[in-house]
């Protein structure tokens, strides 16, 4: 009974989205990686009550959907900032000096590795290979992908994520 | 077949099967970790490699995971090759990178799977330096522990939980070495299969959480045989024992019934044996009305006494063991013999076994039921009331699976590929019930009606069968499903108490005969022995039993609690009357204290005995360890009587012989005790016991040294094949019923059971035991059909106000005995009904709050439940320590001083 209460958790838009996405589908558990894609972009993270009514709506258990949620790393499962910046921690950006970026870029914001800032601006995350090592180092943020990150240039490319 | 080489040497095994089942089957060495014979290969671990060979020539060779592995005639591989070796290593070396140094404290050590396979591959120096990943543990209910950091990730258990049980709130979570297996948030794990975690985990993540709090190591137990006393289908256990107390019950292996896999019913419900409920002393009642404990003597002289009146009756039960129940009908008379099923009961059962041996129907063993193709449950909840046959019931559903894997050329081992190929494919399941069931997730439709509903809805199959035509969808779908079937099984039983149910149900099964469609049909009975009661005798109905006991008779009374069975008002007659009652029980029930005289009864577990399962199968329990005080096996306690009464028919010195009584006294069939199981002069090799105690059990000095400093001789035990030490034997390739405990060198675990299997998943090498006391016919009997009458009459309910009653079982609760383990109490629900939203209106009862009615005993938790027919109020059976529920309408009231039983709120604590 209960579950069925969880529905409103989802916003109409989100509902109709996922049931957009669910039309293309053999059946609606298939929808799981896409209905939390769309919470996600509505909410910036998947919350508990956000899972289960995710779950409830496409006919799984939580334990089922929440399996597909933290498998996957870009799937939020805990409050982000504003923006989300995607270190590359793989082996070209290395060489090329990831390793001390990512101290000064610790150092600039405040905040360890998987911590967010405390104006709620950045969430500053680990990621593998964004596949750009012939600019590296490079870093993402949100849907931005940054190349050749220098120290120098931090300021400049924070500018425009307010 | 396929010829395969191993190391040099040639095997032969089933062309089809995967390299690790074939090279196991060969009963050698081959470590693993996610493969289970029960549940295919994944190939997630990387334990299993070896090499395999192009050809002779080949001298190289490359590394395969032999699980993933098709056996190929003629191929080569080896096991030993220092290359596959090496690899094996590395593997539990990584596996081990995260694994704690907890094996002294782990409930797991000594009988760990990923110990043995640490110690087979020679892994025993770390080098890994770096800090382990630690994880904080769930708190799962009060059946299993947990402890996530020891997980290795084989992922067996969400297999089983999800995949094969059809649980849904155990997963796997996160990648990467950051896997976590749980729930989503603390709380009971749901499944009442749950309890198999414990043996699914080759480690210690999810243990018993009982067995934990009393903790014995498994080389330190003393374990026999024994059969699970929980419901009808008689699974098989390895029970085990120290310190006077049954500590656990483990699945051991029958090859028709339970597999690999038990209930938690069954695995959890054995603590009564243990509770504080237990009747631990004979007693007698003074005039003063109080019990005087500890004279045996004067109890037998008493229960003498009451039997020398001219009218002396017994009632048997279908909990007590078929010995027990000969005993107590050889000393009264069958005339005088009831057999201790409620009248409804009892109507049912017969009906039942009537229809199963005069329609000469095939009763299908638990792995038959897993190979039908189409299965209709026609009025029995069997999730609750025979759980073991509903999981059967959900591999069913997947035949259909294994079939189009085949035809994709998908090997039927490759757990992930044949799932992923089938989607949501399933055979046919439908469900007829009074209440929505769990298996109606895998059902193709479900109906919820009362029991005549469902006789009507299962003639109107029958007919449509035969050529009728309805409209009723579900029931023109369940008639061509059926027709359609090359395997279809129909599933009954007799927990609604209506026989029409079952004559419909036979109805359908005669029309498909009629189509040439010989159907399977299993009729679960409400406990571990009815089937025995039914093929003993006719004897005394239970009210009239309790009329001429409430008319003066005496009356001996065995393990039976009557106010479960007879309603309150007549047994109170009965027992407050002037007819005096010798009562015998294992644990107290109300029946108890209104006895003259009362004798403590062995459990299952302190006794050898026979139960008769759902399909006639007799089967052999034995004695785990001698009941302390004054308890005696029942029998014992009669024969004790009998023979001070000078009945020498009616007295035994030993169980064979009780034994071979009541299977020679067991009209029209014919069956020796050798049949059934070993008897007390079987040894192995013509000279060894079988030991219940480990070779390497300890402190057998010292184990009682706070009692004496002497140390006790070891019991003598002249009644079984088995001794009371760790002189003996276990070989494996005894009789099934007698392997006391699965070991072999270098296979501590429970995994060791492949090496008592003349193959993987096969027969034991010495056979799974018991002996179906009816032969299933090999063809059905023309003659005997045309006696048999399947015609369904319309019951004739008296129009009244009020709700119609019907019953609910619940797999924890509403069983007597497993109800009185602390474990299974804590997972009991209170008492509760049923009911639909517009009768808890015009009720004005919430969910939640409290009903009661002057039918009922005690008040019921609101349940408020859209499947139940408007007009109808399911009633919980057992939880108030009543079965039987009212034959008409009942009016229910609302409770206002209700308070609900918090679930945990254990009423029985353990004893120790």
């Amino acid at each position: 009974m209960s579950e069925v209460e969880l529905i409103p958790m989802l916003s109409q838009e989100e509902v109709a989205e996922i049931e957009a996405e669910i039309s293309h589908l053999p059946d609606r558990e298939s929808a799981a990686i896409d209905a939390l894609m769309i919470v996600q972009k509505h909410r910036g993270w998947v919350s508990d009550e956000s899972l289960s009514a995710i779950a409830n709506l496409l006919g799984m258990s939580s334990a089922e959907l929440d399996g597909v949620a933290t498998f996957y790393n870009l799937i939020y499962r805990q409050p982000v900032g504003r923006h989300v910046i995607s270190m590359c921690d793989s082996v070209s950006c290395y060489v090329m000096g990831a390793d001390g970026l990512a101290k000064d870029l610790e150092t600039k914001l405040g905040i360890r590795f998987g911590e967010t800032t405390a104006d709620d601006r950045f969430t500053l995350l680990p990621i593998v290979c964004l596949g750009a090592c012939d600019k590296a180092p490079t870093m993402q943020i949100d849907e931005d992908l940054i190349e050749n990150v220098s120290v120098e240039k931090l300021d400049e490319i924070f500018e425009k994520y307010t | 077949m396929a010829t395969f080489t191993v190391d040099g040497k040639q095997y032969e095994v089933e062309a089809g099967t995967n390299l690790l089942q074939a090279i196991l089957s060969q009963s050698l060495d081959l470590p693993y970790f996610c493969w289970h014979p029960a549940m295919g290969s994944v190939g997630a671990c990387r334990q299993c490699a070896v090499i395999q060979y192009q050809d002779a020539e080949d001298e190289r060779g490359r590394l395969t995971m032999a699980c993933m592995t098709d056996v190929q005639d003629g191929m080569i591989v080896s096991v030993e090759a220092a290359h596959a070796k090496d690899f094996r290593a590395s593997v539990i070396e990584w596996l081990m990178e995260n694994h704690p140094h907890d094996c002294p404290v782990c409930e797991e050590g000594g009988e760990c799977h990923l110990q043995d396979m640490t110690v087979m591959t020679g892994h025993s120096v770390r080098r890994y330096r770096d800090k382990k990943r630690t994880w904080e543990n769930q708190d799962l209910g009060p059946f299993i522990g947990h402890e996530m950091n020891r997980c290795i990730t084989c992922y067996r258990c969400v297999r089983f939980y999800q995949d094969y049980a059809g649980g849904k709130d155990l997963g796997a979570f996160g990648s990467r070495s950051r896997m976590f297996f749980g729930r989503v948030e603390d709380g009971v794990l749901e499944s009442e299969f749950a309890g198999n975690l414990v043996e699914v985990c080759p480690t210690g993540v999810f243990t018993d959480k009982p067995f934990s709090q009393h903790y014995t190591r498994k080389w330190d137990l003393q374990s026999a045989a024994s059969v699970c006393p929980g419901c009808s289908v008689g699974c098989n256990t390895f029970a085990s024992e120290r310190y006077g107390v049954l500590k656990r019950l483990h699945n051991r292996y029958h090859n028709d019934l339970n597999k690999y896999f038990i209930c938690d019913r069954g695995r959890f419900g054995s603590h009564f044996v243990n509770s504080q409920q237990r009747v631990r002393h004979a007693a007698v009642k003074a005039n003063d009305g109080v019990f005087e404990y500890g004279d045996v003597n004067a109890a037998l002289d008493r229960a003498v006494e009451i039997l020398k009146h001219e009218d002396v009756v017994g009632i048997g039960s279908p909990r007590a063991s078929m010995e027990a129940n000969y005993a107590l009908r050889q000393l009264v008379g069958e005339e005088n013999f009831c057999r201790g099923l409620s009248d409804s009961e009892r109507i049912v059962t017969d009906q039942a076994c009537s229809i199963l041996m005069k329609g000469g129907f095939k009763v299908p063993t638990v792995t038959e039921v897993e190979a039908a193709d189409v299965v209709v449950v026609i009025g029995e909840d069997i999730s609750n009331t025979a759980p073991r046959i509903a999981l059967a019931i959900r591999q069913a559903t997947r035949n259909v699976s294994f079939e189009m894997a085949e035809s994709a050329n998908i090997p039927l081992w490759q757990d992930a590929g044949v799932r992923g190929h089938a989607q949501h494919q399933r055979n046919a399941l439908y469900v007829a019930t009074s209440n929505s069931t769990r298996l109606d997730d895998i059902a193709e439709a479900t109906v919820n009606a009362l029991s005549d509903g469902i006789t009507q809805i299962a003639s109107q199959i029958a007919g449509q069968i035969s050529g009728e035509s309805h409209e009723n969808t579900f029931v023109t779908s369940v008639a061509e499903a059926l027709l359609a079937a090359e395997r279809p099984l129909l599933v009954t039983g007799t927990s609604l108490r209506d026989p029409n149910v079952l004559n419909a149900t036979a109805a359908i099964a005669w029309a498909l005969r009629a189509k040439e469609k010989e159907p399977a049909m299993l009729i679960a009975g409400s406990e571990v022995n009815t089937f025995n009661t039914v093929v003993t005798c006719e004897g005394l109905t239970l009210n009239s039993a309790l009329t001429r006991i409430a008319d003066g008779a005496s009356a001996v009374i065995l393990e039976n609690d009557l106010y479960r069975r007879a309603q309150s008002d007549s047994v109170d007659r009965a027992l407050e009357g002037d007819g005096e009652v010798v009562a015998l029980d294992v644990v107290e029930s109300e029946t108890l204290v209104k006895a003259n005289v009362v004798l403590p009864a062995a459990s299952y577990a302190e006794q050898t005995g026979t139960f008769v399962n759902y399909e006639t199968r007799a089967q052999r329990f034995y004695q785990v360890f001698q009941p302390q005080d004054d308890i005696q096996p029942a029998w014992r306690w009669l024969s004790k009587i009998a023979s001070r009464l000078g009945r020498t028919d009616a007295s035994w010195t030993t169980v064979d012989e009780v034994s071979r009584s009541a299977l020679a006294a067991l009209p029209g069939i014919d069956a020796s005790l050798e049949e059934l199981a070993p008897t007390k002069d079987f040894r192995i090799e013509g000279e060894h016991r079988v030991a219940r105690q480990t070779h390497r059990y300890s402190g057998r000095t010292a184990m009682n040294a706070d009692v004496s400093v002497h140390e006790p001789k070891a019991p003598v035990d002249d009644e079984t094949p088995y001794s009371y030490s760790m002189e003996g034997q276990n070989p494996g390739d005894q009789s099934g019923s007698v392997i006391p405990y699965s070991w072999t060198p270098g296979w501590n675990s429970n995994q060791s059971i492949f090496k008592f299997q003349a193959e993987v998943s096969g027969d034991l090498l010495g056979q799974s035991g018991g002996k179906r006391l009816f032969a299933v016919p090999s063809e059905p009997d023309a003659e005997v059909d045309k006696e048999f009458d399947f015609s369904v009459t319309q019951p004739t309910r008296p129009a009244a106000d009020g709700l119609v009653p019907f019953p609910i079982h619940d797999v924890f609760g509403s069983d007597e005995l497993s109800a009185q383990s602390w474990p299974v109490a804590q997972r009991a629900k209170g008492p509760y009904v049923l009911i639909h939203p517009d009768d808890a209106a015009v009720l004005s009862a919430s969910a939640g709050s409290g009903v009661r009615s002057d039918a009922l005993v005690g008040s019921f938790e609101v349940v408020i439940d859209d499947c139940v027919q408007s007009g109808s109020v399911g009633i919980a059976v057992g939880l108030n320590g009543r079965v039987e529920i009212p034959d008409r309408t009942i009016a229910l009231v609302v409770d206002p001083d209700f308070e609900p039983r918090q679930l945990g709120d254990a009423r029985v604590i353990a004893k120790s």
